[in-house]
């Protein structure tokens, strides 16, 4: 990455971060569908940034959500998981011309498809993780894969509308 | 040697995967276990400071609800000044009365504070407040609101505390069903954040349906008989040994924006007492 890139990082986790903590924290809609719009940075990190990169960023973004949550290690093992799964995934649903000339997994460079393909499923599984850790196992199961469902569909919602507020449309990032 | 290190490069990502989530799941054991320093949670500086400005402008727009609540409770503190004041006129200067009432009177100080943040959907629930040790808070006082129970101070930092809410699994509250006098325990179930479950009344008690349940004297960190909630269900299975009893809670957690922090000055004589005589027993 060059020095250009990681500025637009840090950038894309101070936004991220802030509109977790100040918008979607007290946003519920019906009681079962949260939003935890900050997986985003998350998964909108480059391709090539390193697999023990990746985990440490999870880690570090998991345990700052986890101090405003009053939850300290829920979150950051969820995001942990799916920085584990994220390299392997991308490997496996990678399109026929490859990689080459998109840096990263943006909606407005690799199309809504594949975007919805890639995200959604690791949207799911954070959810997953956060939910089941929170409750402590299988007690209340299909309430939580209630919210496990709904809080997927409206964090991908809001992923997918604030690329297409605020990405530029060019086939190229920012 | 050096094939075992070679192996531990090639899989490292999946090594610092392990590694991590055993962090992860170290620190979420015990954060629920212990009462953790203030730095890890809502009440650090950090935090605090940033859910006290965006409170401050998402009050604006329930400033209405606020004054209303604030007036019922004015209202409800007239009514019960008045009628100590006709006790007082009643039982006139009896010295000893007058002592035992001071002590009992001067048992409790109330620190006034607002919930800077409340979650009332998750499954473990938080408030963080806005006063902090510098202003007499500290780890395990009760927080209770104008119309009843809130929930137990669990962590402080200079300027801000977490509180656990009674919305908070793991909280078990001592009660009493204020009727019949019989003890019980108060519990959260997770899912409805305005009911609470009454565990432990045993079936050949006959529990009324919109009785008062509130908090037992055993329960030396809120005031005797606040208020918990009123029964609104009541169910006996055939071969249960306890009722199955769901009251409302009288603390509306969607709307909480001031409590009081109660710190009883006797809880120190009272424990150590408690102690002396179980250690006695067992000699």
């Amino acid at each position: 990455m060059k020095s250009r890139d990681y500025i637009t990082q840090i950038m894309s986790f101070v936004v991220f971060i802030t509109i977790q903590l100040l918008f979607t924290r007290n946003m519920v809609i019906y009681g079962v569908a949260f939003n935890y719009i900050y997986v985003g940075f998350l998964l909108l990190l480059p391709f090539d940034t390193s697999r023990l990169l990746l985990l440490a960023l999870g880690f570090t973004t998991g345990i700052f959500l986890d101090i405003f949550y009053d939850s300290l290690g829920i979150h950051a093992a969820s995001a942990v998981a799916i920085m584990f799964v994220r390299p392997w995934w991308i490997n496996i649903i990678t399109p026929r011309g490859g990689y080459d000339d998109s840096p990263a997994p943006l909606l407005n460079q690799m199309g809504f498809q594949w975007f919805s393909t890639y995200a959604f499923p690791l949207i799911v599984i954070h959810h997953a993780c956060l939910f089941y850790i929170e409750v402590g196992g299988g007690t209340h199961f299909w309430f939580s894969l209630t919210k496990v469902i709904f809080s997927s569909a409206f964090t991908f919602a809001t992923l997918v509308i604030l690329q297409y507020l605020f990405f530029e449309k060019r086939r190229r990032m920012l | 040697m050096q094939r075992l290190f070679e192996f531990l490069y090639q899989y490292r990502a999946f090594f610092l995967f392990i590694f991590l989530e055993v962090v992860c799941s170290w620190l979420i054991v015990n954060y629920n276990r212990y009462q953790s320093a203030a730095f890890f949670n809502s009440s650090n500086a950090l935090s605090g400071s940033i859910m006290a400005g965006t409170t401050a402008t998402a009050d604006y727009f329930r400033l209405g609800q606020v004054n209303q609540h604030l007036a019922d409770e004015n209202a409800q503190l007239r009514k019960q000044l008045l009628s100590t004041e006709t006790k007082v006129m009643v039982v006139s200067d009896s010295s000893a009365i007058e002592k035992a009432d001071s002590i009992t009177r001067n048992q409790y100080t109330f620190y006034p504070a607002k919930v800077v943040n409340n979650s009332v959907r998750r499954y473990n629930n938080f408030l963080t407040l806005n006063k902090g040790l510098s202003d007499g808070i500290e780890v395990g006082m009760g927080v209770i609101s104008a119309e009843g129970v809130v929930g137990k101070v669990r962590a402080v930092s200079e300027h801000y505390a977490t509180v656990t809410s009674i919305l908070h699994t793991n909280m078990s509250i001592s009660a009493r069903l204020q009727s019949s006098n019989t003890l019980c325990t108060v519990k959260w179930d997770g899912l409805d954040p305005t009911e609470a479950q009454v565990l432990y009344v045993p079936r050949h008690l006959k529990p009324q349906m919109g009785d008062t349940v509130s908090t037992s004297g055993f329960n030396a960190i809120y005031p005797e008989s606040t208020p918990l909630g009123i029964i609104t269900d009541i169910e006996l299975g055939d071969s249960d040994a306890f009722y199955t009893i769901t009251i409302s809670l009288s603390t509306d957690f969607y709307t909480l924006s001031y409590v009081y922090v109660v710190k009883n000055h006797l809880l120190n004589e009272r424990d150590s007492l408690e102690t002396l005589s179980t250690v006695q027993d067992e000699e």
